[in-house]
């Protein structure tokens, strides 16, 4: 069983830079991390090796220093990776992150995709769903618990709704959406990380893909969407702010602030 | 040419979502500044007598799909029925709910059809893009967004693409007054189903025993961080909003801690809520808590820290320990209830 994990290295969203001219985030310089649905999905996948057998595979799309993210998730326990890496690639939307990451999907072979729900600084929760319908294979989305692979090829996972679950059997090639909920990532251990900085991470460019892609349709110019404008939030007028009250006090400023309101 | 404003009507065991009609009445009016017409959009298995609720609530007219393959989701009968709606309506704009149904049918239909979607968008507006050479004075759905965690805010077009497809999280977009004299066509269209479309198997459909609370309904909600020093202080909360009509909710943290369910979480990744009042106790305000219910109408924060960030959306920020603030203003609300009753 071949199992593929997409991941993504997103800043740490406490910092971000953006690109004025472009208006697309200036990954470099920015602390970066795996997202966390993402190595939720790794560990999933690290699980279902163990008990099932097979490989896991990493993949990951983004710029040179994406290459970190993957040496993690190999020190984690993964046994290959690649890194989907072009200028051609840059500012493209999910539409087209999607193309190219199942043109590279196409190339490397799958039985089963696992990629995190959603990114921290996107936060689209697009992209699995977009590469599941790019590729022509079932997706079950927001997959909080894999129960078992039966027959070596149909998997039984629990899809959640806010009222609701599914017990899912859906057959391989598939895709599944991981939420963080779906397994507890573990740590890197010290054999690992050595093996990890020795392992080569090939790297996947648009020559490599460019027979499954259209290249009008991909990267900053190609994208269906584009970003007009970015801008930080306005700060919502500070209203009044008491340091000094006891704790009768501001139980009395309370209420009356209830009332006034018509709360009360 | 692409026309008029498509809203997919979510359902679940045939009861509509509330955020469908939020996003009818968010429709009626792109739809005045576009001067074209709200058409809602229904998929299930004997759903056409839901059609008049959408035009009651905004809708001018109701283009549906029946079939057994629609009673429960899944994505593809669903993604097979609305790209056959999308392929003989052409839409100029398309909404959806941003909920586990259409952020999984969103993205799916998005790619089938070529066209671009925007997640979770928290204002939509019609303007011209000034700089296009094109067609100057074509007008656009301009889809506004936080990213980054919420850190920014981002303007999204879709310029060359049709439908312009969108998604709203509930309680973000306002419904309108329902009008039971409205009237307007429901239209079917023909979907032929084969068995291959159903492609993974139900096995088993568990529906929550324990009813969720809806938290983007309550008219108040007292909100617990963790200031509140543990799960049990919940239950001076929950004293608090028995007695103004509220509900409590919770930031991010305890819910991870387990102090607290999940369905009662705000924030970028539990639910935006927009209640009468709003009291964050004992939550420090991070970003990602913040961009879940900063569209409160009036906001009360007690935090320990007089730097917290909370203090910087809160409309009435007070220094001190929710521990001893949150028992007295149970007993002085008691108090006020009896005085004024």
């Amino acid at each position: 069983m071949k199992i593929v994990v997409c991941i993504k290295q997103v800043p740490d969203t406490n910092e971000v830079k953006l690109d004025p001219v472009t208006n697309t985030l200036i990954r470099d310089g920015v602390p970066s991390i795996i997202n966390h649905d993402d190595k939720s999905g790794i560990e999933a996948a690290l699980v279902l090796k163990e008990r099932f057998g097979g490989t896991v595979t990493v993949v990951c799309m983004g710029p040179p220093q994406a290459d970190l993210a993957l040496r993690e998730a190999l020190a984690m326990g993964c046994d290959d990776a690649y890194l989907i890496s072009a200028r051609e690639f840059g500012g493209s939307d999910t539409w087209a992150t999607a193309a190219i990451i199942s043109a590279a999907l196409k190339k490397i072979g799958y039985d089963l995709i696992i990629t995190g729900r959603q990114a921290i600084d996107g936060d689209t929760a697009q992209v699995g769903p977009q590469i599941a319908e790019t590729l022509g294979i079932p997706q079950v989305s927001y997959a909080e618990e894999i129960y078992d692979i039966e027959d070596g090829n149909k998997v039984i996972v629990k899809r959640q709704y806010e009222d609701r679950y599914h017990i899912i059997e859906v057959k391989m090639p598939c895709l599944l959406t991981a939420l963080t909920e779906l397994a507890d990532p573990r740590y890197m251990h010290a054999g690992g990380i050595i093996d990890a900085y020795e392992k080569e991470i090939p790297v996947i460019g648009y020559e490599d893909l460019k027979d499954d892609l259209v290249l009008e349709h991909i990267g900053l110019k190609g994208s269906p969407t584009n970003v007009f404008k970015s801008f930080t939030k306005q700060a919502k007028g500070t209203g009044e702010l008491h340091k000094e009250l006891s704790p009768d006090e501001a139980v009395e400023l309370i209420i009356k602030k209830m009332e006034d309101r018509h709360i009360i | 040419m692409s026309r008029d404003i498509y809203v997919v009507a979510e359902q679940r065991d045939g009861e509509i979502a509330k955020v469908s009609f939020e996003l009818i009445g968010e429709a009626t009016k792109l739809a005045a500044d576009l001067e074209q017409k709200v058409v809602g959009v229904l998929m299930g298995d004997q759903i056409k007598d839901k059609a008049q609720s959408l035009i009651e609530a905004g809708a001018d007219s109701v283009v549906y799909v029946e079939d057994k393959m629609l009673a429960e989701y899944v994505t593809e009968p669903y993604a097979k029925a609305l790209t056959a709606i999308i392929k003989e309506c052409d839409p100029e704009i398309l909404l959806f709910g941003a909920t586990s149904i259409g952020r999984d049918l969103a993205p799916r239909v998005a790619s089938r059809v070529h066209t671009g979607l925007t997640a979770d968008c928290t204002k939509l507006d019609i303007d011209v893009w000034k700089a296009n050479e094109e067609d100057p004075g074509q007008k656009l759905l301009f889809m506004t967004r936080p990213a980054f965690g919420g850190n920014i805010m981002a303007t999204i077009l879709c310029k060359h693409y049709r439908p312009q497809m969108a998604t709203v999280r509930p309680g973000v977009m306002k419904r309108i007054p329902v009008d039971h004299s409205r009237t307007g066509e429901v239209k079917e269209i023909k979907v032929e189903f084969k068995p291959e479309d159903m492609n993974v198997v139900i096995r088993e459909i568990v529906k929550e025993e324990h009813k969720k609370v809806d938290i983007t309904e309550a008219k108040c909600l007292i909100s617990g961080g963790r200031g509140i020093g543990s799960p049990e202080f919940y239950g001076t909360l929950q004293e608090v909003a028995d007695i103004i009509g509220g509900e409590i909710s919770s930031s991010r943290a305890n819910v991870d801690a387990g102090w607290i369910a999940r369905d009662r979480q705000v924030g970028q990744t539990g639910k935006t809520v927009r209640p009468e009042l709003y009291m964050a106790c004992g939550i420090s305000g991070a970003i990602q808590h913040v961009a879940g219910m900063e569209g409160s109408e009036y906001i009360i924060a007690i935090n320990k820290n007089d730097t917290a960030a909370i203090f910087d959306v809160a409309d009435l920020g007070i220094v001190g320990d929710v521990r001893v603030i949150m028992p007295k203003l149970v007993d002085a609300l008691k108090k006020y209830k009896v005085a004024n009753a």
